[in-house]
């Protein structure tokens, strides 16, 4: 594997990680985990008018993991919720800026299936 | 050959090894995980379909003949390498988690009743915990675990002893940790636990392939190995069993080879080894695996083991240097009870994070827990371990090359 996915800016965000954290107040939360690697993030997202009003993240994990939900986390910020359901892999290569290859791919988008898990969460709640 | 192994010429008989990975010469730190295969053994499976391809057992012609008793032979080559008194004592399976789920299959469903205690401890391979817990939970048996002692380093002998006097109807221990590299005396603690009346069985897939090993001065019930680990191709494994033992079990499975006869309503099993081994088997593997054993007779398993102590201490003086690197297990004072595998942390990094940077170096080394997940996430508390494991064809430069990958990935993650 080539050096390229720890450029940078993945590095920065991994050391100084944005949105990390428990919000004060949040309206719902997902924890997920890949248990081969032990990587695991907990999502907390305050929802206003069907949009994501805050998000944040605590975790621990590799640099692609953290780094990724950190980006992640900073994209997703004021997005309607059916917008960010449709963030899939190929959206995540983009926010991270690079395509993590085969072997990394589940720790790119980690942070992703626990914002869609936390939005489904709130949405079977509110709809119920 | 002299003394001593020649890493370097190992080396070329390992066609893998003339390879690069990413743009650098490969050097493979991974054989706790799978060998590489020699030449010989890779040219051993193309002889076999290319010059005497058959079925194995009643063809009445040349070539079948030749491929039935290259077999065999590698039963007794095998046999003599781990010094087993007959070839009839070798099963061939897949693998070491197959031979263990054999003797949980068919051993534990007849000698395992509820509320019987089996013995196991807390260093194992998830291959030597998941088959007693399902055997376990059918049975409603009880499973209970040597402790780690309080470095984590090796076993508690304390722990053995106390748990041995709750009188376990079966011991399943490993040989030496995948994790740690760490040696339990498989040959006192045979002894004890069979003077308190257990049966036991030894997972011998990370000793074989590094050590000599002996299951008759062992005194085990049960040995079980992984061809894979030691030179030969996957797929082919054994189990050892004493005769006595192997005859008094069911066969696991039904069908062609294992049978002597069969009527409309009846059939006979098999004469030993062949009871335990239904329909075709994995025959270029079997012979194989007679071909990685004389590669490694002919280096000599004591050279063998030697090779890797030297390795495995230079390896640790410098790892040892390294600020924020912590290496699990014991320590070179003690590389009596150690093996060629070196687990570590270093720093907060994650070890994927540090096994890619090793593999921007062209360096194989293995990431994870390890498929020992109560010892690394239980005990020691961590999510993942790296780990480095060596063998014959590994020399001081690949330590050299992953000191220098260790270095860079301190850069890449400004860690001083």
């Amino acid at each position: 594997m080539p050096l390229d996915i720890y450029a940078e800016e993945i590095i920065s965000q991994y050391e100084h990680p944005h949105n990390k954290g428990k919000l004060p107040k949040y309206d719902v939360e997902f924890h997920d985990e890949n248990p081969i690697c032990g990587d695991d993030i907990t999502i907390y997202v305050k929802i206003e008018n069907d949009k994501i009003a805050q998000v944040s993240f605590e975790g621990q994990g590799c640099a692609i993991s953290q780094a990724g939900a950190s980006m992640l986390t900073d994209f997703v910020k004021g997005m309607p919720i059916t917008e960010a359901n449709r963030i899939d892999y190929d959206k995540i290569k983009a926010i991270i800026g690079l395509d993590p290859g085969p072997a990394r791919m589940h720790c790119a988008v980690l942070s992703m299936k626990a914002l869609s898990g936390a939005l489904k969460k709130y949405m079977e709640h509110k709809y119920k | 050959m002299g003394s001593r192994i020649d890493p370097d010429k190992i080396k070329k008989d390992f066609p893998i090894l003339k390879n690069k990975m990413n743009g650098k010469p490969l050097i493979y730190l991974d054989s706790a995980a799978t060998s590489q295969k020699p030449k010989i053994v890779i040219d051993t499976i193309t002889d076999y379909y290319e010059n005497y391809n058959a079925n194995i057992h009643r063809g009445i012609y040349k070539i079948a003949e030749t491929a039935t008793e290259r077999y065999i032979e590698s039963k007794r080559k095998l046999a003599g390498f781990i010094g087993a008194e007959k070839f009839e004592e070798i099963i061939y399976v897949r693998n070491t988690t197959e031979a263990i789920n054999l003797v949980a299959l068919t051993w534990g469903a007849s000698n395992i009743k509820k509320g019987d205690r089996i013995l196991i401890s807390e260093m194992e391979h998830h291959s030597n915990i998941v088959p007693w817990q399902m055997l376990a939970k059918k049975k409603g048996a009880i499973i209970d675990y040597i402790k780690m002692d309080k470095n984590g380093e090796g076993l508690s002998d304390g722990s053995f002893l106390e748990q041995i006097e709750k009188e376990p109807k079966l011991l399943a221990i490993t040989h030496v940790s995948n994790v740690l590299g760490s040696i339990n005396d498989v040959k006192s603690m045979t002894k004890i636990a069979k003077k308190n009346g257990a049966t036991v069985l030894v997972d011998g897939a990370q000793s074989v392939p590094h050590m000599p090993v002996n299951v008759n001065e062992i005194g085990c019930d049960f040995f079980a190995l992984s061809g894979h680990k030691m030179l030969a191709p996957t797929g082919i494994g054994a189990l050892y069993g004493k005769m006595d033992l192997l005859d008094s079990m069911e066969p696991l499975f039904g069908g062609g080879d294992m049978i002597k006869n069969v009527g409309f309503d009846s059939y006979t099993t098999n004469d030993l080894p062949w009871k335990f081994e239904a329909g075709t088997s994995n025959i270029e593997g079997g012979i194989a695996l007679g071909a990685a054993v004389d590669y490694l007779e002919k280096i000599g398993m004591q050279k063998v083991r030697e090779h890797e102590k030297e390795l495995t201490v230079y390896a640790l003086e410098k790892l040892n240097k390294i600020k924020g690197l912590k290496v699990f297990g014991y320590g070179k004072e003690n590389i009596e009870k150690r093996g060629g595998v070196i687990s570590f942390s270093l720093d907060k990094i994650h070890p994927h994070d540090v096994s890619a940077v090793f593999d921007s170096f062209g360096i194989a080394i293995r990431a994870g827990h390890h498929c020992a997940m109560p010892l690394v996430r239980g005990i020691f508390k961590v999510g993942a371990l790296s780990r480095m494991s060596f063998y014959i064809y590994n020399n001081k430069r690949d330590v050299d090359v992953s000191i220098d990958a260790i270095n860079s990935v301190k850069n890449i993650f400004k860690v001083k």
